[in-house]
């Protein structure tokens, strides 16, 4: 490897499973990326995505009024993108909800307009 | 004093005793869950980021969300349940006893009893870290109560020992709700936790991860004003003159879990060397017709896993009550299961020789990382390899499952110990991954 | 107002003078410094009741312990502490401590000391203490020697006194005192107390009170000694068992505890920091090796805790009870082992000084000795049990799941005379967080049950006092206020 003209920008350790292959993300002189060190076709997709696209699903928690407890424990229902992370958690932060709620109720929709929901992980009623 | 009755009772309603009470209640006998806290979903309402429910439900849940599924199964089914309530004792002729503070003292007379009480947290003391004992010093688990159901931050900056699963994930929620997380220190030279866990929970932060340290010291004699770890040896003792000195206004622990056994010992069952009651082949204790799943039984690091045993603890207590309840049926000889080399601990500790043609799942933690393995069961008694799987990597933060039948392996019936031994794989053999 | 006495220092021997001196007419006091009583040298000791004999016989001390030990059966009765006389075993185990040994006893009978035995036996000393080592050659038994909760002993000693008139001024450290007329103006941080008598048993603090007046005739030095706890049920032991012991300390003991534990320590360590309670990897090493010398076999995997505790030593070499030269000051300082065996004596020995002094020590007629034994859970038939909890549903709600502690007995903690303020004042009144999780599951109910009773929100809540809160914010507060900071600055 160490004779071609690509050098290694990146290393992405693979999450999927306990070997953890460390996968390296080469850029040769023509800008193109290649993956090495997967050792399955899961782990390639897993690099491609984390290089392109990193994402993630959010779970925190939203204040409630009146609530059983004070906070309800919420998701995004699908990832999103790694950098919005601390964007959309300050969105959450803002709202407070009131109970009853259910669990896979909307408490946001499509927030900051990233096609994902914020979602109630669980029932809650009132106090 | 007020009097239930019960075909089974099921001690706990976490995850464990949830499942076993749906089992139970599904073949048509009569459960009642006695939880202790205000509401069903034991540890996992807590646990609220995703990574539950793969296996059991095909899709990503946080733990809220896998309990919540449970809770309304357990609902729907009418199971009944008493919250707030408090067993206080249990006996061989499987009479329970409780309290909760609505009606006074409870007796439950029962057929079969399942503990599902889950398992506890390491703390300092268990660890021995020298030092003040200021405030400021939480176990993962306690401060992920707070943070998460509570509404209260531990600390604005924080170190944690341990790189445990829960350590790495408090790790991530703190940083998201905008505390510093200065260290996760781990003693070992590699990470507890899933590799997952360290990717996400503390890479995509930058939060550092100091292998091979340990805390050595805690500074501030009313709150908590900082650490000193120390790099240590391969006995875990303090290396001299490695000591750093770390700032914080929190420590979390996140240095294990252990089953929590109390009234499991005041029945009088037997307990293993990893403090989770003895059981046989059927999930039952050394107390007849007391059965055991989930983290009470051994700490499981994916809760499907304890869905999946408690399940089968409940199908036990089934088959239990149908054929040997009230009968005089003593359990035949059995052999030991005896954990060797490279084993932590193997369940069950025993496997009855009436049983030996039914298929057996065995469980078992190693205690170190290794690659190129190969786990084998030997039959002391007559020193014959009766079977042996080779895997990759075993890493002690992920149990081994192993689904075996020892008739179809042949085991000899003179056989009275099984050893287990994970040892480096033999050069010539041929893989069977 | 003037008090007629003001006793600085709400450890074992304030209390327990504030218990013994509430019998009389008399408008008493207490000041601490604390944000509890009990919290400094009397929370982290060996709680042994010692048969008094290993002192010299030159030294108040030992005749005190001897006399204090007698008194224990007394107190007792009257104010339901944990005490039970187990017997204890100094153990040799080379033929040349044999001698020591039997000096010890020879001394100790003249003086009063009962039933001491040495035994060579060893069979009947392996009866008697299946742990204890082989290398055992012969014991010297004391069956008087006994265990006490220290804290529990004054936190009892304190809802009695309160019970009978001495007020508790809790987080009240005496900063400056004055004596004109015959009066002592006694400043604390937060108020000023006037009073005709002052007694000093502030402990590791005492000099530096004694200087306060102009006195200073010793020195008090702190010792640092170490323990480490075990589990409930861990082990199981009979007696209390010593070493021969050193020139500094009794060495390191191995002891069983009133509530089923065992502990090991403590080491003996001159320090200079009275404030300096933490524990040291040398320390815990040091302790673990002696105590193996006398029990192989101990339950390293089952320890929950360890701690630290200072002793005030005084530069005397004894204890220092006067009647000083300061007209109506009286010091009680330099209390270290056995201070907690002659907490009873040395309050009596107060009694004569306040008499000498021309106090009027006249009985009141309503004087209640008796402090109810504090109810609990685990003592209470299931009948019982059933019973209360129709009485009072927080019998059935329980909150400490390792000791198995219900709510009522931590609102009595709260409530009672001197009752608890902190999470401290409730651990060590009634045990929830005792136990082998260390308050991992019983900590935010203690917090909650605190915050309601006595009003606080859930920061304000501490572990024991100023500065030591446990949480610091809201989950969302510093999220909201980074969003609320982005929003000023744009």
């Amino acid at each position: 490897m160490e004779n071609t003209s690509s050098s290694t920008v990146r290393v992405i350790r693979c999450i999927l499973c306990p070997s953890g292959c460390p996968i390296q993300a080469n850029l040769d002189s023509k800008g193109n990326v290649t993956f090495e060190g997967y050792t399955c076709k899961r782990g390639l997709e897993y690099a491609e995505q984390e290089y392109y696209e990193p994402k993630r699903i959010l779970t925190t928690t939203m204040r409630v009024e009146n609530g059983f407890l004070p906070l309800i424990p919420v998701r995004t229902d699908m990832p999103i993108p790694k950098d919005k992370l601390k964007d959309v958690l300050k969105e959450i932060v803002k709202i407070k909800v009131q109970p009853p709620i259910k669990m896979g109720d909307i408490l946001i929709e499509n927030v900051l307009g990233l096609d994902a929901n914020i979602i109630a992980s669980r029932d809650l009623n009132k106090i | 004093m007020k009097t239930f009755e019960a075909d089974v009772v099921i001690i706990g309603g976490g995850s464990a005793g949830m499942a076993a009470a749906i089992e139970v209640k599904n073949a048509g006998l009569d459960a009642l869950i006695i939880e202790r806290d205000y509401e069903l979903g034991g540890i996992l309402l807590q646990c609220i980021h995703v990574g539950f429910g793969l296996h059991e439900f095909g899709e990503e849940l946080t733990g809220p969300q896998y309990a919540q599924k449970f809770i309304n199964q357990v609902n729907e089914l009418e199971i009944p349940y008493l919250l707030d309530t408090m067993v206080i004792e249990f006996t061989p002729d499987k009479t329970v006893y409780a309290v909760n503070n609505k009606e006074g003292l409870i007796k439950v007379e029962s057929k079969a009893i399942i503990l599902a009480m889950g398992c506890r947290e390491r703390t300092r003391g268990a660890i021995n870290i020298p030092g003040f004992r200021p405030a400021g010093i939480f176990t993962a688990g306690q401060a992920q109560r707070f943070v998460n159901m509570e509404g209260y931050l531990p600390g604005k900056s924080l170190v944690i020992l341990g790189s445990g699963d829960i350590g790495m994930i408090m790790a991530r929620r703190l940083t998201w709700e905008g505390c510093e997380v200065k260290a996760v220190i781990e003693i070992n030279p590699y990470v507890s936790g899933l590799i997952r866990n360290q990717v996400q929970c503390l890479e995509d932060f930058n939060i550092p991860l100091i292998l091979g340290y340990t805390v050595t010291k805690i500074h501030g004699k009313e709150k908590i004003r900082g650490v000193t770890i120390s790099k240590v040896d391969t006995n875990f003792d303090r290396i001299v003159g490695s000591d750093r000195f770390i700032e914080c206004d929190a420590l979390l622990l996140s240095v294990g879990l252990i089953p929590e056994n109390e009234l499991t010992l005041k029945a009088g069952a037997k307990l293993s060397s990893n403090n989770g009651p003895i059981v046989d082949n059927n999930l039952e204790s050394t107390i007849e017709g007391v059965f055991a799943c989930g983290n009470v039984l051994q700490v499981h690091d994916l809760v499907d896993m304890v869905t999946a045993e408690a399940k089968r603890a409940g199908e036990f207590a089934i088959e239990y009550i149908n054929q040997r309840y009230g009968k005089e049926i003593k359990r035949e000889k059995q052999i030991k299961c005896v954990p060797g080399e490279n084993v932590g601990y193997i369940k069950p500790d025993l496997v009855n020789v009436l049983d030996l043609s039914k298929e057996i799942m065995f469980t078992l933690r190693v205690k170190y990382p290794d690659r190129r393995i190969q786990i084998q069961f030997r039959d002391k008694e007559n020193n014959q390899l009766v079977y042996k799987r080779n895997k990759v990597y075993v890493i002690p933060s992920e149990m081994v499952e192993i689904k075996l039948n020892l008739k179809e392996n042949q085991i000899d019936p003179g056989c009275q110990h099984l050893i287990i031994d994970v040892v480096p794989r033999p050069e010539v053999l041929i893989e069977e991954e | 107002m003037i008090y007629d006495v003001i006793i600085i220092g709400g450890g074992v021997i304030g209390c327990c003078i504030a218990r013994t001196l509430s019998k009389y007419d008399l408008k008493i006091a207490l000041l601490e410094k604390e944000a509890d009583i009990s919290m400094g040298t009397t929370k982290a000791n060996s709680g042994v009741v010692h048969a008094g004999y290993a002192a010299d016989r030159q030294y108040i001390k030992r005749h005190l312990s001897i006399h204090g030990n007698k008194l224990y059966t007394q107190a007792y009765r009257e104010l339901n502490f944990p005490f039970q006389r187990i017997g204890s075993f100094v153990v040799a185990v080379e033929d040349s401590q044999i001698k020591d040994l039997e000096d010890e006893r020879k001394k100790g009978i003249q003086d009063g000391v009962p039933n001491l035995e040495l035994i060579f036996d060893k069979k009947r000393i392996k009866h008697m203490e299946p742990s204890l080592t082989d290398d055992v050659v012969a014991v010297l038994h004391a069956p008087t020697a006994g265990l006490v909760s220290p804290y529990e002993l004054t936190f009892a000693l304190a809802e009695n006194a309160a019970m009978n008139g001495v007020k508790f001024f809790r987080s009240h450290e005496v900063v400056k005192i004055k004596h004109t007329d015959y009066t002592f103006s006694v400043r604390t941080l937060r108020d000023e107390f006037k009073c005709r008598n002052l007694i000093n048993a502030a402990g590791l603090y005492a000099a530096n009170i004694s200087k306060m007046l102009g006195l200073d005739y010793f020195d008090i030095m702190p010792r640092k000694g170490e323990y480490i706890l075990f589990d409930r049920n861990a082990m199981h032991l009979n007696k209390i068992l010593f070493p021969i012991p050193t020139v500094v300390s009794k060495g390191i003991l191995v002891c069983p505890t009133l509530h089923g534990n065992t502990f090991v320590g403590p080491n003996a360590q001159n320090i200079t920091d009275t404030e300096d309670t933490s524990t040291t990897e040398a320390g815990l090493k040091e302790i673990l090796e002696g105590a193996k010398k006398l029990v192989p076999n101990l339950p390293l995997r089952a320890s929950i805790r360890n701690f630290a505790g200072l002793r005030a030593v005084p530069n005397t070499h004894d204890f220092i009870i006067d009647n000083t030269d300061v007209y109506g000051f009286i010091n009680v300082a330099g209390i270290l082992s056995p201070g907690l065996t002659s907490c009873f004596a040395i309050a009596e020995k107060v009694e004569e000084f306040l008499e000498l002094l021309g106090v009027v020590m006249k009985v009141k007629e309503d004087y209640n000795p008796i402090r109810p034994r504090p109810e609990r859970f685990k003592d209470l038939s299931k009948k019982e049990l059933d019973k209360k909890i129709q009485e009072d549903a927080s019998w059935g709600k329980i909150i400490c799941r390792c000791e198995v502690i219900p709510e009522k007995e931590i609102l009595d903690a709260i409530h009672a005379p001197v009752g608890a303020r902190t999470v401290d004042g409730v651990k060590f009144r009634c045990r929830p967080g005792m136990g082998r999780c260390a308050g991992g599951f019983c900590r935010p109910r203690v917090i909650e049950i605190l915050s309601r009773e006595l009003n606080l929100s859930y920061e304000e809540v501490t572990k024991k006092g100023e500065d030591t809160n446990y949480l610091i914010c809201h989950t969302k507060d510093l999220l909201l206020n980074e969003i609320n900071k982005g929003e000023e600055a744009e």
